[in-house]
């Protein structure tokens, strides 16, 4: 049989595979194909994993992000400094889907050390977006999120720091889950900032999603913060929303610069919400929405300064030839390896933390941090979601915000609240805009994946959006 | 001189021997090839995480606890952050504002008095890699051709402790130094060998006049690599400062190192050269809160710490301050002499023999059978020298007993002697008259006679007493 991987979801292949219709080595097959016909054009990989002989797993193949360590496969986290590096290990995530019979069918596409919203800030070349090849798939994990809008990919693992899963989701039409901070090991993932990097997975549809987070949650011994989930993952099944009480904060859904389109897709998702049985009331979020973008560029740099000090030129990435000393050696090692947003992030990071700024930035930035936390959780105590769109506008064109750092970190405005209080989100496709997709964002208090699945497939299933690029089909 | 009050604070870094490094479970070892006792978390590639090692925490609170320290009910892990190839993550996990145990106090006992010295704090932190550097000037990074890492060590246990600046000459620092060494060894966590490294002391000196209130600039002498240069090197830097001074300059807060072959101090670094280490909490790790069961246990594992067991040597056994401190330096030694003792031996005289004759057999106090010995110590006067050696020479013997060789105990009974003087006596009436008639020098003949008649058995006190009491008869 033929296998459309555009239409293919990660669900229906394995039922496919477990009634033994297709092979394990005809799904790769099938994979293969459509990256040699597509992955030119959208670039999602960066390079390819396992050969697609059906041996490397029976299961269906997931795509890689690339600051996410595949022992023997290259990673590189976009950034030249890490050319030619091959881990030793499995990140304990890619160990789990290994252990699920999942071939790994490449590693994909990110912002340098998954810093940035497009994909431009990786060192070999941008992403695009499979709805408009101009324009780009959101980031970090855009490469992520490409192959899968693109039918390269049934599924994949993506990272998020301040939003990197969900924004991306939306601007490729796709769904993400970041989960609840501490349910997913970040043991072999590159870390941005460690107290807010979270992987995810990254799909067609809620179910995929769910069937993924299922592989890779629970407590891991190599990750401190990791813990047990309180209750086990289920795929959900509902369509009714009846007795949610969902909440709409208006700071989310009325924030300067939400495209029109956007917010009106978002707002006919609410409405639809509403006639599944859903409790809708608008709320607000005041710090949260303020203050979170500030809090979240001093405390994410201020952690990336130091997790990005181990790539030193001695031991492995890349070293300046013929330094004259040691300074230099680190010196010109950095500089030619660091792309120009990891070198920005650094420097603001170093200055953050620095005697004398330490209080006024870092510290501050923790106590804000406690503030939007405190938000959110008394937010939740009226309701089981918040609605908002995810991001505030649909992917833009290549190259449109590159100059201008600023527009750029806005593009995480709706994001990074719910990340920096350690909370899951979903994004899921509710619409389209300029023929672009429109990404719903729903958030819930911690360990409320399970909830936040059941309302996100309810809500899928009512929208019925076409996950399949226009151009496409 | 005499005016000027030296000012000392020791900051002391003990390497723990765990089984496995602090944060990952590399074994912790010395000697071996270099670079074979790695992995991904001790070598910093990208992703690897720490884990906390738990035997280290409960060794840092058993320590605390000897140390007299308050341990702390929650404790945290920060970065501190500076490059250094010895270094692989570009910074080091330690702890800041939030150490594992607080405030302690310790008492060194002097003859007349005791030394207390506050402590400030101990915490747990991991060492860094070696460095060796080939060519150039000797041991250092500028101008060595090559510089080489040896990870092998890089993530060792280290324990920090930190004295209030209450030691007033250097020979009260190595006083200090060394009851803590003995501290450390006997609680089975650290070999603590200055000359190997696994102990290792910087000490802070500044000087002031003598009443006068607070402090006066200080500078840290690094790394003096055994209690003589410890003290060599505080004496030189007291007398530099107060020099300084005198000359009417003033001293320079810098970090100084003593070299112990040509006596001299150099600077290392000035104050304007001092790293800002930019700590801030590792987001890696949770926070430890040991509770209250665990340093209970912690604390009945505690033995009697050596201060105590020396005073308790001076006062229940009357021994003297210099015979208790020779003693104190084997936990094992005074257990056989309290055994010893409690067998009704005479105290000063058994820490006399233990100290002296049985120590310098080289023979293991805890496995010798105290009861045994003790006979051999009761008997000490009246045995031959020879027997006595050889007999404490085997007392560590499994089968050793007593017996044997208290058959050579002298023969000091008048009844079995009395006979034997008085046939000699009778066999020689001239010399009996010749001594009478004011020959004293004949006296050593006739205890000559007896000694020889008894193949030197006999205690010649006694002999000697008998002989001149039947002349004078
Ligand atoms: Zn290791």
């Amino acid at each position: 049989m033929t296998i459309d991987t555009l239409s293919l979801t990660a669900e229906a292949a394995q039922t496919l595979l477990g009634a033994g219709e297709i092979t394990a080595g005809e799904l790769a097959r099938a994979y293969a194909d459509a990256i040699a016909e597509r992955d030119p054009e959208i670039h999602a990989y960066l390079r390819q994993g396992d050969s697609p002989d059906g041996e490397s797993g029976e299961g269906v193949p997931i795509a890689v992000k690339d600051c996410i360590s595949t022992k023997g496969l290259e990673t590189t986290a976009a950034s030249k400094i890490l050319a030619g590096y091959v881990p030793l290990y499995d990140a304990t995530v890619v160990e789990r889907c290994r252990d699920a019979g999942m071939p790994v069918l490449g590693k994909t596409n990110l912002d340098e050390f998954a810093m940035g919203s497009s994909t431009e800030n990786s060192a070999y070349g941008p992403s695009r977006n499979p709805w408009d090849l101009d324009r780009v798939p959101g980031g970090s994990s855009g490469g992520s999120a490409a192959a899968v809008a693109g039918g390269l990919a049934p599924w994949a693992l993506g990272s998020d720091t301040g939003g990197s899963i969900k924004q991306p989701a939306a601007l490729c039409g796709i769904v993400g889950l970041r989960p609840t901070y501490g349910t997913v090991s970040r043991y072999g993932v590159i870390a941005f900032a460690s107290s807010l990097d979270q992987v995810g997975p990254m799909a067609k549809t809620v179910r995929d999603c769910a069937l993924l987070y299922e592989v890779l949650a629970g407590r891991d011994r190599n990750d401190s913060t990791t813990v047990e989930l309180p209750e086990p993952v289920t795929i959900p099944t509902a369509d009714s929303l009846n007795g949610v009480r969902l909440g709409v904060p208006k700071e989310l859904n009325d924030a300067e610069g939400i495209e029109p389109g956007v917010k009106a897709s978002v707002e006919a998702a609410i409405t639809l919400a509403d006639s599944l049985g859903a409790d809708v009331e608008e709320t607000s979020l005041p710090r949260s929405v303020e203050y979170g973008l500030a809090c979240y560029y001093l405390i994410a740099p201020a952690e990336a300064s130091a997790n990005l000090s181990r790539y030193d030129g001695v031991r492995y990435g890349h070293r300046a030839s013929e330094p004259s000393d040691l300074s230099e050696m680190y010196e010109r090692s950095r500089w030619e390896g660091f792309g120009a947003e990891p070198r920005r992030r650094i420097m603001l990071g170093t200055y953050a933390l620095s005697a004398g700024y330490y209080d006024a930035f870092y510290g501050q930035a923790q106590r804000v941090r406690t503030l939007i936390r405190n938000e959110h959780a008394e937010a939740f105590e009226r309701y089981d979601a918040l609605l908002s769109p995810t991001s505030p506008t649909v992917a833009f064109p290549l190259g449109a915000r590159t100059a201008d750092p600023i527009a750029m970190y806005v593009a995480d405005l709706l994001t990074i609240p719910s990340c920096m209080a350690g909370l899951p989100g979903l994004s899921i496709p509710c619409g389209l805009s300029e023929g672009l997709p429109v990404g719903l964002q729903i958030v819930g208090p911690q360990f409320s994946e399970n909830r936040l699945l059941q309302i996100g497939h309810a809500l899928e299933t009512a929208l019925a959006f076409d996950v399949v690029p226009e151009r496409l089909r | 001189m005499s005016e000027w009050q030296p000012v000392i604070g020791l900051e002391i870094h003990v390497q723990l021997k765990t089984r496995t490094k602090m944060f990952c479970r590399c074994e912790n070892v010395r000697g071996e090839e270099p670079n074979t006792r790695t992995c991904p978390v001790c070598l910093a590639h990208p992703g690897a995480l720490p884990v906390l090692n738990g035997q280290a925490v409960e060794w840092a609170i058993l320590l605390g606890q000897a140390l007299g320290c308050a341990i702390a009910k929650r404790s945290l892990f920060h970065r501190k952050n500076y490059f250094y190839p010895d270094l692989p993550k570009g910074y080091q996990i330690s702890q800041y504002d939030q150490p594992i145990c607080g405030e302690g106090r310790f008492v060194v006992p002097r003859e007349n008095d005791q030394l207390e010295v506050g402590i400030v704090r101990v915490h747990l932190e991991e060492d860094a890699a070696k460095t060796v550097h080939v060519g150039g000037t000797a041991g250092r990074i500028q101008g060595a051709e090559t510089s080489l890492v040896d990870f092998n060590r890089g993530g060792t246990p280290l324990v920090e402790i930190v004295t209030a600046p209450d030691l007033h000459n250097a020979d009260d620092a190595r006083l200090f130094l060394q009851l803590l060494r003995q501290t450390v060894v006997e609680l089975g966590i650290s070999d603590a060998e200055m000359e190997k490294g696994s102990l290792r002391c910087d000490a802070n000196v500044s000087v002031r006049k003598l009443g006068e209130e607070g402090f006066r600039t200080k500078t840290e002498l690094k790394n003096m690599n055994s209690f003589m240069f410890v003290a060599r090197g505080i004496e030189a830097e007291v007398e530099r400062q107060i020099g300084v001074y005198e000359g009417g300059g003033a001293v320079e807060q810098e970090t100084l190192h003593f070299d112990p072959q040509s006596g001299k101090i150099s600077s290392l670094r000035s104050k304007e050269e001092a790293h800002d280490y930019r700590y801030f909490p590792e987001p890696d790790l949770v926070a430890v809160e040991p509770d209250a069961a665990m340093i209970d246990a912690q604390a009945s594992q505690l033995p009697e710490q050596p201060a105590t067991r020396l005073r308790r040597l001076e006062t229940t056994f009357g021994l003297s301050f210099y015979d208790a401190q020779v003693l104190n330096g084997s936990p094992a030694m005074v257990a056989l002499f309290e055994a010893i003792v409690e067998a009704g031996v005479d105290a000063k005289a058994s820490a006399n023999v233990l100290q002296n004759q049985f120590s310098a057999a080289g023979v293991d106090p805890t496995a010798v059978d105290a009861g045994e010995l003790a006979k051999v110590i009761e008997a000490r006067e009246t045995l031959p020298r020879e027997t006595f050696t050889t007999a404490l020479a085997h007392s560590g013997d499994a089968d050793f007993a007593a017996a044997p060789y208290l058959e050579d105990a002298a023969v000091s009974d008048t009844a079995e002697l009395g006979p034997l003087v008085d046939a000699i006596l009778e066999a020689n009436p001239d010399l009996v008259n010749a001594f009478r008639a004011g020959i004293e020098g004949l006296l050593g003949f006739f205890v000559g006679q007896v000694m020889k008649e008894t193949q030197g058995k006999a205690d010649p006190r006694v002999v000697n007493e008998l002989v001149r009491e039947k002349l004078s008869g």
